[in-house]
């Protein structure tokens, strides 16, 4: 349960990590005032703008898009279909193209898999009627995209933008242009695709860090509790058994050792299981639920999980054990 | 050697406090038995039988008294002393057999050498008391598996694979019917009489007690 959760959160991190990288820019471009994670922004760069920084010395595209958030983890994004191919290599299709009509739009595969979409398909979006003209494969910035002055006009957003890709011609320099932006545009956040790469992980997004603390802990300590009063049942059913080895002649120090022997056994043998739990579990939401959650295996949780196993289980065992040693042998035989 | 007696117990006493009230379970308990004796220990329920196997046995300290077990004094010991004294000196036969029920009935008898120090694997002669025993056909079973008195004479193997210098049967017939009965007490006398065996049996029976060479009653914590 631990390493399903850490594996969820770094996953969908990495998985937005990698769409963005899909875009093939180098510099990332927004307004000031937003942070730098979030694609929520209002729209208040004039798409003008792109233009303007297509003549900045080793620019070599520009291009704009506006991006409103739909409910839960998706948004849909406008772009300028054709500079976009040019910055990113288009869209690889497995199903249908571009959209044509401005009521047209494009998914990624594990949305349309997910929502069981085909081309012709119909969907209902920011109270529109739209319809899927091309499916796409995953990994190129946005899952739902439309054409960025339909999405412009139905925002009540004419001619403004959220954020601006740049392409640049040496991307070894993009630290270089990125400075040389910065001075000229203040107040802009200006970004490279690396640095914006690198600020997509765990640790560094503050409240979702916080919140995957949490939920971590909480798991830890059900683990904990569930390993603890499994093991503190096992072992108290087993007093009897207990009695009999001492009437046989076994000291309490063998008893505990077998005991915990046993435990750590079973503690290693249940962690191995959690493990490949994870892994199901990861196949589930891969093909249940594609386009929300990402989840990846991290495999540094591993001895952190098998530790609260085994940790709780020779504490859970440990308790009614000694009770049971402690005990004369003849209490432990009368045990039912 | 056979002068001086495997087991002396004198003016015995056990009192068990349960909350204020004093049990008085054994009020006075004397007993010699000799190398290679079959006694059978009789009395109503609660007069103490148990008790003083418990004593035998190093299950439970005595209140007062001395017991003398090969020589060695009981009531001086230690909890691990005792503990000791059950591993190559005592076996116990239980009337509910007792066995470990995720155990082959191998591996019951396998865990007391190992427990005893032992080397597991089994000899000739004990594997001739196995067949003595009826049970060397049905030694990879697990107790759940076996009857009643197929269990109670796993649990019998169990009780003199260290070689005990005496074994304790408390009711070893008690959860049996009359044929297995008949059986077990037939090994128990078998095994006393090949292996000069020392047994103590309690019984409830006359019948089972008929195969003793000596019976002792018991009432209210003494012997008659
Ligand atoms: N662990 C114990 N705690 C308190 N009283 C006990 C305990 N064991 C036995 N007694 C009491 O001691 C007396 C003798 O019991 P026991 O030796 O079991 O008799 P028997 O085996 O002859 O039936 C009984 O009154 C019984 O209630
Ligand atoms: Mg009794």
């Amino acid at each position: 349960m631990i390493l399903t959760l850490v594996g969820v959160s770094n996953g969908t991190l990495h998985e937005s990590a990698r769409r963005a990288r899909g875009t093939g820019a180098d510099i990332f471009f927004r307004p000031p005032g937003t942070s730098v994670l979030s694609s929520l922004s209002s729209s208040p760069m004039s798409d003008k703008l792109p233009a303007i920084l297509a003549n900045e010395p080793h620019v070599v595209l520009a291009t704009g898009t506006i991006v409103q958030p739909l409910e839960l983890f998706d948004s849909i994004t406008g772009f300028d279909m054709d500079q976009f191919a040019k910055m990113s290599g288009g869209f690889r299709f497995v199903q249908g193209g571009l959209p044509v009509q401005d009521t047209d739009l494009i998914v990624d595969e594990p949305y349309a898999r997910e929502k069981h979409l085909q081309v012709g398909s119909t969907l209902n979006l920011i109270s529109h009627q739209w319809r899927v003209s091309g499916i796409y494969l995953p990994g190129k910035a946005a899952r739902i995209c439309v054409k960025l002055a339909v999405l412009q006009d139905f925002t009540g957003n004419p001619h403004r933008l959220s954020q601006i890709y740049l392409k640049i011609d040496d991307p070894d320099r993009a630290q270089a242009v990125v400075d040389a932006l910065r001075a000229k545009y203040p107040g802009y956040q200006i970004y490279t695709m690396e640095y914006f790469t690198s600020m997509l992980s765990v640790n560094n997004l503050g409240l979702l860090r916080n919140f995957t603390y949490v939920v971590i802990g909480i798991a830890m300590i059900v683990g904990f509790i569930v390993v603890f009063m499994a093991m503190y049942t096992a072992v108290l059913e087993r007093t009897r058994e207990i009695g009999i080895l001492k009437a046989v002649g076994s000291s309490s120090g063998l008893i505990l050792s077998m005991l915990m022997r046993e435990t750590l056994l079973l503690a290693i043998l249940g962690t191995v299981l959690g493990i490949l739990l994870t892994y199901f579990t990861q196949w589930l939401m891969l093909h249940v639920v594609p386009n929300s959650l990402v989840q990846e295996t991290v495999y540094a949780w591993w001895p952190i999980a098998a530790g609260v196993a085994i940790v709780g289980a020779l504490i859970g065992a440990i308790i009614p054990g000694i009770k049971a040693v402690r005990q004369d042998a003849t209490e432990a035989l009368s045990y039912e | 050697m056979s002068e001086t007696p495997i087991i002396q117990v004198r003016q015995l006493t056990k009192t068990y406090r349960v909350g204020d009230v004093d049990v008085q379970a054994l009020r006075g308990v004397d007993l010699e038995v000799s190398r290679g004796e079959f006694i059978a220990v009789v009395g109503t329920s609660g007069s103490g039988k148990s008790t003083l196997f418990n004593i035998l046995g190093g299950l439970t300290p005595p209140t007062s008294g001395s017991v003398h077990i090969n020589g060695r004094d009981l009531s001086h010991m230690t909890n691990a002393e005792r503990t000791n004294l059950r591993k190559d000196t005592v076996g116990f036969v239980f009337q509910k057999y007792n066995l470990l029920p995720t155990l082959s009935a191998e591996d019951n008898i396998k865990i007391v050498k190992y427990i005893g120090g032992h080397d597991t694997e089994f000899d000739a002669p004990f594997k001739e008391v196995l067949n003595l025993l009826g049970i060397a056909d049905r030694l990879k079973h697990k107790p759940r598996a076996l009857s009643g008195g197929q269990q109670q004479r796993v649990a019998i193997a169990r009780a003199i694979v260290n070689r005990p210098a005496i074994l304790l049967a408390d009711e070893p017939t008690g959860n049996l019917d009359s044929q297995n009965s008949a059986a077990v007490l037939k090994l128990l006398k078998d095994l006393n009489e090949r292996l000069g065996q020392t047994i103590l049996m309690i019984t409830h029976d006359e019948e089972a007690a008929a195969y003793s060479h000596r019976r002792v009653h018991m009432r209210d914590g003494q012997l008659l």
